[in-house]
């Protein structure tokens, strides 16, 4: 155990210290996204390691990235309030969505069904109020002059690499702490068997809805954190169902059981859309979804633990039954 | 203020005839989907981007191949109902043991490939057919002949269906394996036949969906997105796999948007309708017509 906590201080220490060392803007670039997306498959992770398939996170994702922009836009909020605000409108729109949905009982495909709705609807109403979130064409928040705190807006890669970082490693803390809490093994008693769990005493709404709440909570911060990154966002690259599918392959490669499980799917899929686009150049249109998609169906098939699971089985050395639903961090 | 009000009645009045034309269609996908659903019990979430490739067959044999419309109409029926039962053969079959979300996520995937292979493939141009069908007035009101011919279609589609799954064996054996799965291959079934037949059936609806709205809509890679959400909302209120429930939800879901769409853009009128879905959800969690057990 104290080996485990030398490590990950030994590995969090080298992280930070790599944007002095290492400066090159575009590899940092690259490294901020995979660790703001990495955050946003975890966040997705949480729910999903459940058996509560969501593919409504594109919503929410969308509901961070648009409030916090159109609050500083319109109105002058801060993203220091409009985060939260933007948190809070995203955690109000899962508790309206799922709470009827665990309520009467709507699980499996039905519940995939109204969350994919969900995420539908999202891009729609972005669409549809045109007038102020710019439509399809996408939405710039205000730009201030240089690097701001109060605005959140830096110019220099190395601050949002930082936050980026310390926003990716609470969001392995939440995993965590979630894997190591009550709700896990009540979470794990109703995706087996919501009644029978039920009968031992577990509120089964009340624990999806925590559930369901921390994670729509993260998936927001996530876009309001891509949206301040990248100063420009628009109702395709934030919501919608490509962006929660996206969610669910990245997390289904990199494994869904496993705490870094979702930052492998992270890294393999930018880097995989950084090759395509740099080899196909402009024509990379649709070529890194073409190859996504064959990948994700071939890994559903043939290895659906993930990468990352399927490495930590082989390690594991058990000869027979080689811990399904078995976290790494026991 | 008489005049404007007899104005109003005459628009209401059209968008509610629109709704329901509008909802022959989106009935005959949630046929698709349910019959799907009902038998092989798998949700194929890219069933709107297998009406996309129909909708892109229709438009290069019309428009490249100079086929008549009569004529292209089959052949991209065959074309889906081909696609259909490929979607099952390589990525369901293998799954079927599996659990069901990963069935429902395989076809997630599928839903990618299709998207982005129309987008490599045809670009992202939108596209129609160059067919402009005239409008039929009727007092003061509009209808345009291809939702009218859309909805004489669809109901066809359906009868046929209907007729072909209670007056065939094969269509009897699809229905008794969706009662009961396992006793069906005891009883001298071949289950994975019917699960073949079942898959380019739904495929095929899927198609004949696409000659429909190809004659509505313009083509791109991406317009599955604008009518798969919508299906999806009617399967679930219809309840999955029941036929009869999604068949009325369709046109409910038709008029909320035809309506909303009325009073505001079109847009919106999806958003009511999912918030119709919200409460109704509240009233009704197993569906609409949810038969008690």
């Amino acid at each position: 155990m104290n080996a485990r906590t030398i490590a990950w201080a030994v590995g969090i220490a080298a992280l930070i210290a790599l944007p002095f060392v290492y400066r090159d803007p575009y590899h940092l670039h690259i490294l901020v996204l995979i660790l703001i997306w990495s955050f946003a498959y975890t966040s997705w992770s949480i729910m999903g390691r459940f058996g509560l398939v969501s593919l409504g996170h594109g919503g929410f994702m969308g509901v961070g990235a648009y409030v916090t922009a159109l609050l500083w836009n319109h109105l002058g909020v801060s993203p220091w309030i409009g985060i939260p605000l933007s948190m809070v409108a995203a955690g109000v729109l899962a508790v309206i969505v799922a709470y009827p949905c665990f309520r009467f009982r709507i699980t499996g495909h039905y519940f995939v069904l109204v969350t994919l709705a969900l995420s539908g609807i999202v891009l729609q109403v972005i669409t549809a109020t045109r007038d102020y979130t710019g439509g399809s064409l996408g939405y710039t928040p205000n730009r201030t002059k240089g690097s701001q705190l109060l605005a959140l807006q830096f110019d220099d890669k190395t601050t949002w690499y930082l936050i980026a970082l310390f926003v990716w490693v609470v969001g392995l803390l939440i995993w965590q702490w979630v894997d190591r809490s009550m709700s896990r093994y009540a979470m794990e008693a109703i995706s087996d068997d919501e009644d029978a769990a039920a009968a031992a005493g577990v509120n089964v709404t009340f624990e999806k809805l925590k559930i369901t709440i921390i994670s729509a909570l993260m998936t927001a911060l996530a876009g309001a954190l891509y949206c301040q990154y990248q100063m420009f966002i628009s109702p395709d690259t934030v919501s919608g169902i490509a962006v929660s599918l996206q969610m669910v392959f990245a997390v289904i490669v990199g494994g869904v059981y496993v705490s870094f499980g979702p930052t492998v799917g992270a890294i393999i899929t930018i880097l995989l859309a950084e090759f395509l686009r740099i080899w196909f150049g402009t024509k990379a249109v649709g070529w890194d979804n073409l190859v996504y998609g064959v990948l994700l169906v071939l890994f559903i098939i043939f290895l659906p633990k993930g990468i990352l699971g399927s490495v930590m089985d082989r390690f594991k050395t058990q000869p027979k039954k080689s811990g399904e639903q078995k976290p790494v961090a026991s | 203020m008489q005049g404007f009000l007899d104005i109003f009645d005459i628009y209401l009045l059209e968008a509610v005839v629109n709704g329901i034309l509008l909802g022959g269609v989106l009935a005959l996908l949630a046929l698709g989907l349910n019959l799907i659903f009902g038998v092989i019990d798998v949700t194929w979430i890219c069933y709107a981007e297998l009406v996309m490739i129909g909708m892109y067959g229709m438009y290069y044999l019309v428009q490249f191949y100079g086929l008549p419309y009569w004529a292209a109409a089959p052949l991209t029926i065959l074309l889906v109902a081909l696609l259909g039962a490929a979607l099952h053969y390589i990525v369901i079959a293998p799954l079927l043991t599996a659990p069901p979300i990963n069935q429902l996520l395989a076809t997630g995937g599928v839903l990618f490939i299709l998207q982005s292979f129309a987008t490599v493939a045809f670009g992202i141009d939108f596209r129609n057919l160059g067919i402009r069908l005239p409008v039929l007035a009727l007092g003061e009101m509009h209808f345009s002949y291809s939702r009218l011919l859309s909805f004489a279609a669809a109901l066809i589609g359906m009868v046929s269906v209907y007729f072909f799954m209670t007056r065939t064996y094969t269509g009897t054996a699809i229905r008794a394996i969706s009662q009961d799965r396992q006793i069906m291959s005891l009883m001298g079934v071949d289950t994975k036949r019917i699960y073949l037949v079942t898959s380019a059936l739904g495929g095929a609806l899927a198609g004949l969906a696409a000659c429909l709205l190809v004659l509505q809509y313009d083509v791109h890679p991406f317009v599955g997105l604008s009518f798969g959400p919508i299906t999806f909302l009617i399967c679930v209120l219809g309840g999955l796999g029941n036929f009869v429930g999604g068949f009325i939800a369709a046109f409910v879901f038709a008029e909320i948007i035809s309506l909303g769409g009325l009073f505001s853009d079109l847009e919106w009128g999806y958003v009511l309708a999912f918030a119709f879905f919200i409460v109704m959800m509240f009233i009704r969690p197993a569906g609409l017509f949810a038969r008690r057990s």
